[in-house]
């Protein structure tokens, strides 16, 4: 049998301040971990849950993003005439041809503007969006210079809320609605009737269709029709996957700027937890001759000690985790550079980031912990008895 | 059940140095003796006559340089690591000077110490460390701490670790070296009723003739070799 748990345990509990600033400094490293992955995780989620599994959107090939998209009328009425484009309960075409334009917005309470994403959609739009939600006011009348602005737009920009006017493309607009899109890239975006949109920025062409197929299955067969189409210079993309790669470069970023940052920083906390093992093993020499002395075996003192490091380490591990939870309440904002445009997310977390966090902390434990625990168990048993 | 008739340990041509910087150092030359199941000796000399490393090297923590050492009919010289851990666990009981109790454990977990490395149940276990702590007379202070008992009360915890798995042999270094008189009697009392009524074989190293006394036989060891006296 094993050293008791107790002993390893309560011997961290005796070096009170040593395992707590020990353990901080760890914790420290697993918020910096953990906030980025919640970060990475906040960002897809938005991303990718903007769109529906069931939605295709159809941009100019090559163009990445809608924003660099344009579509003529005719390609546009060709690719709504598709056969695999399933029907509304009104018996039209479940489609929505739409027009992208960034305009520049004042935040409410600074001078700061931000680029945002005005949507020009057409009446099916918000039909084939059902994740969002009209929780303020009412839909944008169809044709008119009214406007519907996602939550967090009406919350931060000047003008966005409900009642408040817009100037934009030389004319006033009319804010009518909030929606709630589920915490989506939509509460980024403001809304409105697509044709008002490109007359008032002289537009003649969209931006993007987007449309719902009869089954979802006849993606490929739909896919393979539009890009093969000498008339069609478009390519098809599932919404979902669309988003995903909407947020693959911030999120790459964000991913390889925290996992260097959690790098640097562990190696700090493991040098840090591996002094602390260190000054643990040479207080304990007496101990550890004794326990050898009694039968216990090297693999033993190994053990017990990694396992004390691993304690430190998943007190950190905790710590860390509680903080980073905390981080749920924040949303921030920040340029999708794929869309020029503002997005707001925030830090979401998971079982899988609690997991990769815990094990991230473990294994700074053990890194700490191996070497002096080594030390330890391979100690010579007369000498370390000397050390009483 | 070790046969009383045969020496419970056999030493024969124990040889042991220590690596000084670029300097081997003697510390036991050439010693051969035997000690009988059931006696009660004492190993007194100088300091660096080598007397704790000869204890040393019976308990299995050591290992000599040449020559044999038969401990109940295992020749423990020869022993891998691991394997000379498994056998201290089954064969030896630790009295040390400074008691070496771990500070962090109850009297009862540092006397349930060397049964984790058995077989016996959880049950079994607590029934032998009660027995155990009512026969050093500290039933009432199972649930202390070292820091809470006194010098003499932490040996008396140390001894009944010393023989809570029924080792073959006890060893003892200088077991009195840190107590007061009035302790240091009731602790070589304890050591000599282990040796006539459980008829526990130990091996102590003392400074001390007075508690060389609890002995039935004194080996003197001078400058790494056994005293004709002896």
């Amino acid at each position: 049998m094993a050293i008791p748990l107790s002993y390893t345990l309560r011997s961290l509990a005796a070096r009170k301040l040593t395992t707590l600033l020990t353990a901080g400094g760890m914790a420290l490293v697993v918020f910096v971990f953990a906030t980025v992955l919640m970060l990475e995780e906040g960002l897809r989620k938005t991303l990718v849950e903007t769109g529906s599994p069931d939605n295709v959107v159809v941009t100019r090939r090559s163009a990445g993003t809608e924003v660099q998209s344009i579509i003529d009328r005719e390609q546009a009425a060709i690719v709504e005439g598709q056969p695999e484009v399933a029907y509304g309960m009104d018996g039209t075409r479940l489609t929505s041809k739409e027009a992208i334009v960034l305009i520049s917005l004042a935040k409410r309470n600074s001078d700061k503007a931000s680029n945002i994403l005005i949507r020009g959609m057409g009446q099916k739009g918000i039909e084939l969006r059902p994740q969002v939600r009209i929780v303020e006011g009412r839909m944008f009348r169809p044709g008119s210079t009214e406007i519907i602005a996602g939550k967090s737009v009406a919350e931060r920009y000047t003008g966005a809320g409900v009642g408040e006017t817009l100037r934009f493309g030389q004319r006033e607009w009319n804010v009518v609605g909030i929606i709630d899109a589920g915490k989506t890239g939509f509460d980024s975006e403001i809304w409105g009737d697509a044709d008002q949109l490109m007359q008032a920025f002289r537009r003649p062409v969209y931006s993007s269709v987007i449309l719902k197929l009869n089954d979802p299955a006849a993606f490929t067969q739909f896919e393979t029709r539009v890009e093969n189409d000498p008339r069609l210079t478009l390519e098809a993309k599932q919404e979902s996957v669309f988003y995903a790669e909407q947020s693959r470069v911030l999120a790459n970023f964000i991913r390889y700027l925290g996992m260097i940052l959690s790098v640097v920083f562990s190696a700090g906390a493991i040098i840090g937890a591996m002094i602390t093992m260190y000054a643990s093993v040479a207080n304990r020499a007496s101990e550890i001759g004794t326990l050898r002395a009694l039968g216990f075996r090297r693999k033993n003192i190994l053990s017990a000690f990694l396992v004390e490091a691993m304690m430190l380490g998943a007190t950190g591990g905790v710590a860390g985790l509680v903080l980073a939870s905390f981080m749920q309440f924040f949303t921030i904002s920040t340029m999708n550079w794929q869309s020029f445009s503002e997005l707001a997310f925030g830090f979401t977390l998971n079982v899988t980031i609690i997991l990769k966090s815990f094990a991230f902390a473990l294994i700074m434990g053990v890194a700490g912990g191996f070497l002096p625990a080594a030390r330890a168990a391979r100690l010579n048993i007369v000498d370390a008895l000397r050390a009483a | 059940m070790e046969n009383l008739s045969e020496p419970i340990v056999q030493i024969r041509h124990l040889t042991k140095s220590y690596r000084r910087g670029e300097q081997l150092v003697p510390v036991l030359t050439n010693i051969s003796f035997d000690i009988i199941s059931s006696e009660f000796i004492a190993l007194m000399g100088p300091s660096g006559s080598g007397k704790s490393t000869l204890l040393n090297l019976i308990a299995g923590i050591d290992k000599p340089d040449s020559g044999s050492l038969k401990v109940n009919g295992t020749d423990i010289a020869t022993l891998s690591e691991a394997d000379l851990a498994d056998w201290r666990a089954a064969n030896v009981g630790f009295i040390f000077q400074f008691y070496n109790l771990m500070p962090v454990l109850t009297a009862f977990e540092n006397v349930e110490l060397p049964l984790l490395l058995t077989r016996l149940s959880r049950s079994q276990r607590r029934e032998r460390v009660e027995l155990a702590l009512s026969m050093v007379g500290l039933t009432d202070r199972m649930e202390h701490y070292p820091s809470e008992l006194s010098g003499g009360q932490q040996q008396r915890v140390a001894i009944a670790r010393a023989f809570i798995t029924d080792p073959v042999i006890l060893v003892a270094d200088e077991p009195t070296g840190d107590l007061d008189r009035a302790s240091a009697d009731e602790i070589l009392s304890m050591l000599e009723r282990l040796n006539s009524e459980m008829g526990k074989t130990i091996i102590m190293v003392t400074h001390d003739p007075h508690a060389a006394k609890s002995a039935h036989s004194i080996r003197h060891l001078e400058k790494g070799e056994l005293d004709v006296r002896s």
